[in-house]
């Protein structure tokens, strides 16, 4: 049990990389990986939010959305699929929770609350945070694996987008050709490091 | 009137593309594109979720309270696409089933949300459906002819049609297996990016830093 959940979370990390083998939260990781601090911010904001909303949508899905999920209600409710309505749920969750972090961060831990400023609520945009629901549901995961997933999806993603800043910082020394200039070059630059990941995609755990 | 449809249409396909310059919507623009056929889908329901969603939000704009116009933003868009995934699940079900999660991160796809918060709340409808409208196209002409290059190269053909023959079965064409992978995206893009932008100079980025020049001449 130990090694499979430990396995899920490596593969979420390194083999399944969220931004660099499913290209999601693309356009934040373009956008905000100019600083190493300011990606670093954002990188612990989806660790953190990963964390709580996978699990919480996996409850979610588990208890109420799920075929025959209702029937810890009544017995006449076993018929019923609310699974259509997935979507609207789990952005909902997402746009909820991400706010309620806000507040409690806010009241709680102010020093956090201050670094991560303006990205926390951006991050109700980000497609990472979606996707790991929606994969979490497609790929059937109970409850103990969507919390090891949602946790191992956001450090894969804190990582890339925290290497990329890193590249970037140097790469403004540059001489570059005035087309690639910016936008361009950070494509070619994150496709090398989409390479890069790629040489973990024979690890089986 | 029908010259500023005209520029609304018109501008996001080159002149202020999503993709290329607005760094909108990029997540599903990689992950779609390894085959024709997927990539038209998508941008059909890129389409048909932008075009409508900017248009509802504006028919209500001066009804959405503004500090929860994200969640009735996102109430819209969510039903939109829920409508387009349950009609993919009817009558295209094998595409759908390519097309996985990409179609639920319609949702999230910044271009939607951006649209509407740039354009479709400060504008009466009609105008704010031409707009969805420029901008799905502006998405798709990349969409498309990312695809084009990762099929052709990739797997030798076009929309499932065989073009190029692999010497798999007998013919000369050597599959280029790389195009079939996700870095492959990224750099398609980005030589798309340069492509675009020595067309039109005015997009470029201006430089952060400037290297002064060596004026000490000893150092040569």
């Amino acid at each position: 049990m130990f090694e499979e959940l430990l396995g899920l979370f490596i593969t979420a990390i390194f083999v399944e990389n969220m931004a660099l083998a499913f290209f999601l939260g693309m356009c934040t990781f373009l956008a905000i990986s100019k600083k190493v601090d300011a990606a670093v911010g954002l990188g612990i904001a989806v660790v953190v939010v990963l964390g709580v909303t996978v699990p919480v949508n996996n409850l979610i899905y588990a208890y109420i959305l799920q075929e025959g999920a209702l029937s810890w209600i009544s017995e006449d409710l076993a018929a019923v699929d609310l699974s259509f309505l997935g979507y609207l749920s789990y952005i909902g969750v997402i746009a909820a929770l991400v706010q309620i972090i806000e507040m409690f961060l806010d009241k709680y831990i102010p020093k956090l609350y201050n670094a991560l400023g303006v990205f926390l609520p951006l991050i109700t945009v980000n497609c990472a945070i979606l996707g790991g629901s929606l994969f979490m549901v497609e790929r059937d995961y109970n409850f103990s694996e969507s919390v090891v997933y949602g946790l191992g999806a956001g450090i894969g993603w804190a990582l890339a987008i925290a290497a990329l800043a890193g590249i970037r910082e140097k790469l403004k020394y540059s001489d570059i050709p005035p087309g690639l200039r910016g936008l361009g070059i950070t494509f070619i630059a994150t496709g090398l490091m989409s390479l890069g990941f790629m040489s973990f995609s024979g690890i089986q755990l | 009137m029908a010259s500023q449809s005209k520029k609304v249409l018109m501008d996001p396909l080159f002149n202020n593309n999503p993709i290329g310059l607005q760094i909108l919507g990029i997540c599903s623009a990689l992950a779609v594109t390894t085959n024709m056929t997927v990539s038209l889908v998508m941008c059909l329901a890129v389409i048909f979720v932008l075009c409508l969603s900017n248009f509802f939000i504006a028919v209500i704009r001066s009804q959405i309270p503004s500090n929860i116009r994200i969640i009735v933003q996102m109430t819209i868009i969510a039903s939109l696409v829920i409508v387009v995934d349950q009609i993919l699940k009817a009558y295209a079900y094998d595409i759908s089933q390519q097309l996985s999660v990409f179609v639920g991160l319609i949702i999230t796809n910044c271009i939607v949300l951006g649209r509407a918060e740039a354009f479709a709340m400060q504008n009466p409808p009609g105008i704010a459906f031409i707009d969805g409208l420029g901008n799905a196209l502006g998405y798709s002409v990349v969409l498309m002819v990312v695809a084009f290059f990762r099929e052709f190269f990739g797997a030798g053909s076009l929309f499932g049609v065989q073009i190029l023959v692999p010497v798999s079965e007998g013919g000369f064409y050597e599959p280029n297996g790389l195009f079939l992978l996700p870095p492959s995206a990224f750099f398609i893009i980005g030589f798309m990016i340069w492509a675009l932008r020595v067309w039109k100079p005015e997009q470029i980025e201006e430089d952060e830093f400037e290297i002064r020049p060596n004026v000490n001449k000893e150092a040569f």
